[in-house]
């Protein structure tokens, strides 16, 4: 639709200005923040203009709260929890859409059902798990007697024991499980159409050929979109690495952030805190303008 | 090269019952087509004999072994579907030779075939596009090479030419007949369209609501059409029908309104009738012409090679194809002049053709 209207035209363009006002605002003030000294950044009100010391507030920020390795952290999490999202739920849809099973439809709800059960929900139990991975098993052999009677006969007591705290597989596996990715494979499934199916079976492909060689390929945008969201979401985690890593070695970037951030009754060094926000704040903004073009398409369904 | 034997194939899904019991026997190398108009069971028939259905009942064989349980690519079948179902993510060359890629023949090998297939096909200058750069007899004469390459036993079409324009889809029509003259592979076609069934049919299959209404040549569906659904079912315009009764000297039309002199019907007396007469068997005479029906004309359709004049008899709608040239008015009265040769009876209540005692009377050469 075309139409002109400048009085109109004026104001959508006012309202988009004063909404992206609204949003680079606090990141203003977080980079000027980051540019000024000690004595600068604690005046009310702090100078809106840019101070001259932002690389040495970066350059403290990143060795204080020991960024580079926490970055590192950060990334191997992000990424483990992005790909793993994007196969594991590709597969589950794959599943879901493909194949006629008794129970399909339930299962299909059973995931979907999760997206009511987030991660701070289940945080006690799925915490309990991943301390001990066994520890369900052990559960099931001791209510059934069947430890007792391990234990009676060959008189070795049974304590299953796989710890996950401090490792990345336990910063990575709770998160993987996601019923948005899947949700969002089965729409993007159901639209291919059945003919692809069939002209792949008469082309002699099985459900995995077909799977790798057609699926796969066709949602590269879906994945893309899929994953970025994905990284996105794991890099900002918060809760669950703190939980999980008692060890300095296995924090994120963004757990360790707060040990920029002043003690009260510290020194007020809001200028590294900010300094150090800014760096972390870089790999997922990164990860955006790269993925970009491929995110834009993925979410939209009518490209062909 | 392979014959198929259908046997008493019968398609439920869930509770309805889609394909009623259907025999069917197609000879090495013929090519049938299987015409009906939409749901009356023909691609589910096929989609059965290529695999993609599961056959409820019955058994289809292949070259003399029963494929009832074999997987698609088992059965020695390649398949055209009707919107192409190319990959789009593949090149042409890709697409040709997925299922080459999927057996596991080796690259160099593949690749000689995939030349083979397009050189046939005029393919040779697009094989490095994508599906989404073709035009639609491109993309359809892909969809051809990916089912050539794999040497059926067995071609598959299903309404594969539906999608095109009208003038491409004659010309895709004379090519997979040449096609298939070289071939010479058994092939299915299944289709709505009569002009299509009727020129490439060796044999012609007419089903209606999941049965088999008639088997047979294109020449003997036309000149002979075994019940009433056939009859109006192939030909264009459709064949006339008039409900009557047969007299001793001849035949009272739409409740007795009507009469047509002839010397002996050949049915008994008193039998219930639907008389057909088609269009093109009808000779246009000067009204009150004795032994011929008067009629209204309510509008003529120029073809340019001649002329359908649709006409009112009592109500009842009724055309004629002439090529004379004749240009009657809407509202002008003209007289229709019917050969009793040319009639062809069914019964009013089963539809089924009555056949008639015709002394030495041969078949109309088509």
């Amino acid at each position: 639709m075309v139409e002109r209207t400048p009085f109109l035209n004026f104001f959508t363009h006012l309202i988009l200005f004063v909404g992206f006002v609204l949003c680079i605002a606090p990141f203003v003030v977080v980079a000027v923040a980051a540019s000024h000294n000690l004595r600068d950044v604690n005046d009310v009100p702090m100078s809106l203009l840019p101070g001259s010391d932002f690389w040495t507030n970066i350059k403290t920020a990143w060795t204080t709260a020991d960024l580079g390795p926490k970055l590192l952290n950060s990334f191997i999490m992000a990424a483990g929890v992005a790909a793993g999202k994007v196969i594991i739920s590709a597969l589950t849809a794959f599943s879901i859409v493909y194949f006629r099973y008794p129970g399909r439809t339930f299962i299909f709800w059973l995931i979907f059902v999760t997206l009511m059960l987030p991660l701070e929900v289940r945080i006690v139990p799925t915490y309990a798990v991943v301390a001990n991975v066994l520890s369900p098993y052990q559960t099931i052999l001791d209510i059934t007697g069947l430890s007792w009677l391990i234990e009676k006969v060959s008189g070795v007591q049974v304590s299953l024991s796989l710890g996950l705290l401090n490792s990345y597989t336990g910063l990575i596996l709770p998160l993987i499980a996601t019923a948005t990715g899947t949700f969002l494979y089965r729409q993007f499934f159901l639209t291919v159409p059945d003919e692809l199916t069939e002209a792949a079976r008469m082309d002699g492909a099985g459900a995995l050929r077909f799977f790798i060689d057609i699926l796969l390929p066709l949602s590269r945008n879906n994945m893309a979109a899929l994953g970025t969201i994905m990284f996105l979401w794991a890099w900002n985690q918060y809760l669950w690495p703190l939980l999980i890593t008692t060890d300095q070695s296995h924090a994120t970037a963004v757990t360790e952030l707060k040990q920029l951030i002043p003690n009260v009754g510290g020194i007020p060094e809001w200028n590294i805190a900010m300094a150090g926000t800014l760096i972390v704040m870089l790999p997922p903004l990164i990860v955006v303008v790269l993925m970009q073009r491929w995110f834009v398409r993925g979410l939209i369904a009518t490209e062909k | 090269m392979a014959s198929i034997a259908i046997r008493g194939v019968k398609k439920n899904y869930a509770k309805t019952q889609v394909v009623h019991g259907v025999d069917l026997d197609f000879a090495s190398g013929e090519f049938v087509v299987i015409l009906g108009p939409s749901g009356c069971g023909k691609s589910t028939l096929l989609r059965m004999i290529a695999g993609l259905e599961e056959i409820s009942d019955g058994t289809i064989a292949i070259d003399g072994m029963v494929v009832n349980k074999l997987e698609p690519r088992e059965r020695g079948c390649a398949m055209v579907f009707q919107n192409y179902a190319l990959y789009p993510h593949m090149s042409v060359a890709q697409n040709i030779g997925y299922s080459l890629k999927v057996s596991g023949v080796p690259t160099a090998e593949r690749n000689q075939r995939i030349q083979a297939v397009a050189r046939t096909l005029g393919l040779e200058q697009l094989l490095d596009r994508k599906p989404m750069a073709l035009s639609g007899g491109q993309r359809q004469r892909v969809a051809m090479g990916r089912a050539m390459i794999r040497e059926p036993k067995v071609f598959l079409f299903d309404e594969p030419l539906s999608n095109l324009d009208a003038k491409l889809r004659v010309q895709m029509r004379s090519e997979i007949r040449k096609l298939h003259r070289r071939l010479n592979a058994t092939s299915v076609f299944v289709t709505h369209d009569q002009v299509e069934a009727m020129t490439l049919a060796d044999r012609l299959v007419v089903m209606n609501g999941g049965r088999v209404e008639q088997v047979g040549t294109p020449g003997e569906i036309y000149t002979r059409p075994a019940s009433r659904f056939v009859a109006t079912f192939v030909g264009a315009p459709a064949m006339n029908i008039l409900e009557g009764t047969v007299e001793l000297d001849g035949l009272s039309l739409l409740g007795g309104s009507r009469r047509l002199a002839m010397a002996r019907a050949g049915l008994p007396v008193g039998t219930k009738v639907a008389m057909g007469i088609r269009p093109e068997a009808v000779r246009l005479v000067a009204p009150g012409t004795a032994g011929a029906l008067d009629a209204t004309v309510d509008l003529v359709e120029e073809l340019g090679a001649g002329r359908v004049i649709y006409v009112d008899l009592d109500g009842a709608p009724f055309s004629v194809m002439t090529s004379e040239a004749v240009h009657p008015e809407p509202g002008s009265t003209v007289g229709l002049k019917i050969f009793p040769d040319d009639m062809h009876f069914f019964s009013s209540e089963t539809g089924t053709r009555l056949d008639v005692f015709k002394a030495s009377v041969p078949e109309p050469a088509l």
